[in-house]
């Protein structure tokens, strides 16, 4: 028996032309000067502006199927859009825990009538989603949440505090684990609400560099209708997790993010004449190579993706013998491998952001801390995007599950280890 | 684009590892070490009957002329079951450096023998790889430089961490080659054999992964296995990570060595320098995770840790390998 294989990184003629058609209009069509910061209101009215302009070119939601405003592109295609995107340093996208978090969800876990009502008005960012996960005292241990949802006619009443809630202070509506039952596990309900309705509290939070990207959210028996339980009721957390894997995945921060940042710090070491400081240098290097793995392995994953959805024939024998493997082939269709990736990304957004700051040296320090520039990794040489950058790949390690949750999932969930008390 | 190994190469990995299994390959390895390198010629012959030694002869001269990828995944069991033996020198720096050469004499004198077994090979590329690895157990000697190719004469042995690396000093013996076409071929086998030994370095890092899992889920203190402590589960999670997302950077670099020029010293070095440091990392870890008994001879951790100890900075060490990433770096963003 000898191999046959290939292996090669040609896009294909489609792929390709993907790529010019949406390299082309981010081209034209990208503002020249940065959007005010997100979370400011002009801010917010500019970014749901520009949404609104990606849904009218059909490029807001390039993977989703066509009827709810998608083009139906294949995982790669939308690996290729992202590299694009962020190349272009479009605007951050105001509606990302809806795109990248709830839509997912809704695709797996919602109903057509739910799909059809949400998800439509979600592309054109006509609704800007929020995450209502944590709360004062259910962090890292998110099953250990107390905000009830008592049954009432028709649906249910919300009441409780969440917090830490990306873009709730601005958001029209939240997604969010509700205590239905008393098993810690099986006692909770996915619920959509909306941040208007009467008995909502939102109070934003400052962040450490001084935007408010963040709120805390006090619900005093709001009502929320039937129509708006994703998933089954005390299915929540098994509908979540579903969710969390997107977040903690590729989906939230793509790799080309990584790329375009890794790119433009490559320019700055150059432009900064730093190229020949060996310490700095071996930093530039090692951040370009973790970068570009995360690129590669995002490849293969998507590639795999497409290939999976084809009958594939059985394992080979002899494989089975060997105990957990982390390569390749035994995570394929793990959704718990969702957790090395989303450890490896965040560490990497921390390591090239530190590199750059220190290329910048006391330069560093004079960006004014603006509001949140999230996915807007800067100029090669803005000191102020790079701080802004910097401040934004800090929370990385902390939110969609802190590392250290992640580690543990990974040593018990894809490498076998025994089950300990957390 | 097709950047995961196909069904074929899965295949081929798996027909490899389970002839490596029922081989036994630690007593294999101690012979090998002892001046008996009879039962590991035997298994070269083997890995011939497979395919293994014929990846990179062109079928001309009796060879597979398989894609490098197939070497990747070849190279990566051999590095799983630390088969003793000039590996990255036998089955992918020679044939690359003799058919890149394009001597049609040297080509049909070596390259159907290395292809069927019959002939195990190995070179130095000084300052790179400095001895000649089992050329006192082999049967055809290289030394190469960027000017000439020349037959080496085996001198003095050095000793290695890894005893089943036979390391041996080689002299000139007769000229083979000079000119304008040694120093491309010299540059191509590198990063053959670079690829090659980066292979290995993953293989031998997933081996030492799924050891420690093994005995982390064995070993009991404090009345529990001590892989239900986090301290211990997290640090085989950064394993893994490691692991996990250096192997497409190595498929990578075999799609450039293959297709690519321009980008091959870039793509082969950051698949070095990301596999030498999983592995590296793979082999800390597993040491302090077994504790004293890893650190005993008996365990038999310790022929994966010298070989990763061994490959981490022979063809190439890592400053080389990151310096060849900083020039193309530099050349692209200057330009």
């Amino acid at each position: 028996m000898s191999p046959v294989g290939t292996m090669n990184l040609d896009l294909d003629h489609e792929t390709r032309a993907f790529r010019a058609e949406v390299r082309s209009w981010l081209a034209a069509n990208v503002p020249t000067a940065p959007l005010p910061p997100v979370d400011t209101p002009e801010g917010d009215r500019a970014h749901r502006a520009w949404e609104r302009r990606l849904a009218a070119a059909g490029l807001s939601v390039v993977s989703w199927p066509t009827a709810y405003g998608g083009r139906d592109v294949s995982p790669l295609q939308w690996l290729i859009f992202e590299e694009e995107y962020h190349r272009a340093r479009a605007p951050v996208r105001i509606n990302q825990n809806g795109l990248f978090l709830l839509a997912p969800t809704l695709f797996t876990h919602g109903t057509a009538e739910q799909r059809a009502r949400l998800l439509p008005r979600m592309a054109r960012a006509d609704d800007v989603w929020a995450q209502a996960w944590s709360e004062p005292e259910a962090g890292s241990d998110l099953a250990g949440i107390r905000s009830r949802a008592v049954r009432t006619d028709g649906g249910w009443l919300l009441s409780g505090q969440k917090t830490w809630s990306t873009r709730a202070a601005q958001a029209d509506h939240a997604f969010g684990l509700f205590r239905t039952g008393v098993d810690r596990h099986r006692g909770l309900t996915y619920l959509m609400f909306d941040l208007r309705a009467a008995g909502v509290t939102v109070r934003p939070i400052q962040q450490v560099g001084g935007a408010t990207g963040f709120a805390e959210i006090f619900l005093d028996q709001v009502f929320v209708p039937d129509a708006d339980v994703l998933g089954a009721v005390d299915q929540g957390w098994t509908v979540a997790m579903s969710t969390a894997g997107h977040e903690r995945g590729l989906s939230l921060r793509s790799p080309g993010r990584f790329t375009a940042a890794a790119q433009r710090l490559v320019r700055l070491w150059c432009q900064a004449g730093t190229h020949t400081d060996p310490a700095l240098s071996d930093r530039v290097v090692a951040g370009w190579i973790a970068a570009r793995a995360y690129q590669l392995h995002s490849y293969g994953t998507a590639t795999q993706e497409a290939a999976d959805r084809t009958p594939e024939p059985p394992p080979p024998p002899g494989r089975a013998d060997r105990p957990a493997q982390a390569g390749a082939t035994a995570l394929r269709g793990s959704g718990h491998a969702a957790s090395m990736t989303k450890v490896f990304w965040s560490e990497l957004d921390v390591a090239l952001h530190e590199v750059a700051l220190d290329l910048l040296g006391p330069h560093a320090e004079t960006g004014g801390l603006r509001a949140d520039s999230a996915g807007r990794a800067g100029d090669a040489g803005g000191a102020d995007a790079w701080l802004d950058g910097y401040l934004f790949s800090l929370a990385g390690p902390i939110y969609a599950g802190t590392n250290e949750i992640q580690r543990t999932v990974i040593a018990e969930r894809v490498l076998g280890l025994p089950r300990g008390r957390r | 684009m097709k950047l995961t190994p196909s069904a074929e190469q899965e295949q081929f990995a798996a027909a490899l590892h389970a002839m490596l299994t029922e081989a036994d390959i630690p007593t294999v390895a101690r012979q090998w070490a002892a001046d008996d390198p009879a039962p590991g010629q035997v298994l070269w012959r083997r890995l011939a009957e497979l395919g293994v030694t014929g990846l990179a002869v062109p079928a001309r001269w009796g060879g597979l002329a398989a894609h490098p990828a197939d070497l990747v995944v070849a190279c990566e069991e051999l590095g799983h079951h630390a088969l003793p033996g000039p590996a990255a020198e036998s089955i992918a720096a020679l044939p690359m450096l003799l058919t890149t050469l394009g001597d049609d004499a040297l080509c049909e004198t070596w390259l159907p023998r290395l292809a069927n077994g019959e002939v195990i090979g190995t070179l130095a590329v000084p300052p790179h790889v400095p001895y000649a690895t089992d050329a006192d157990v082999v049967s055809l000697v290289l030394r190469a430089d960027e000017q000439t190719l020349r037959l080496g004469v085996p001198g003095p042995r050095r000793r290695s961490v890894d005893d089943t690396r036979r390391l041996v000093e080689v002299a000139d013996g007769a000229l083979l080659a000079t000119g304008p076409a040694v120093g491309p071929a010299v540059g191509h086998a590198l990063n053959a054999g670079a690829l090659a030994c980066a292979a290995q370095l993953l293989g031998a890092g997933h081996a030492l992964l799924e050891t420690t899992l093994r005995y982390a889920g064995q070993r009991t203190q404090f009345g529990q296995p001590i892989g239900q402590f986090q301290a211990v589960k997290h640090q085989l999670a950064d394993v893994a990570i490691g692991l996990e997302f250096a192997r497409p950077l190595l498929y990578a670099a075999a799609v450039a060595l293959a297709d690519h020029p321009t980008t091959t010293a870039r793509d082969v070095s950051a698949a070095k320098v990301a596999c030498a440091d999983a592995a590296q990392r793979a082999a800390r870890t597993a040491l302090q995770v077994h504790g004293a008994i890893g650190y005993a001879r008996e365990s038999g951790l310790g022929s994966w840790l010298t070989r990763i100890w061994a490959l981490a900075r022979t063809w190439g060490t890592q400053s080389w390998h990151r310096e060849r990433i900083r020039t193309a770096l530099a050349t692209g963003a200057l330009t």
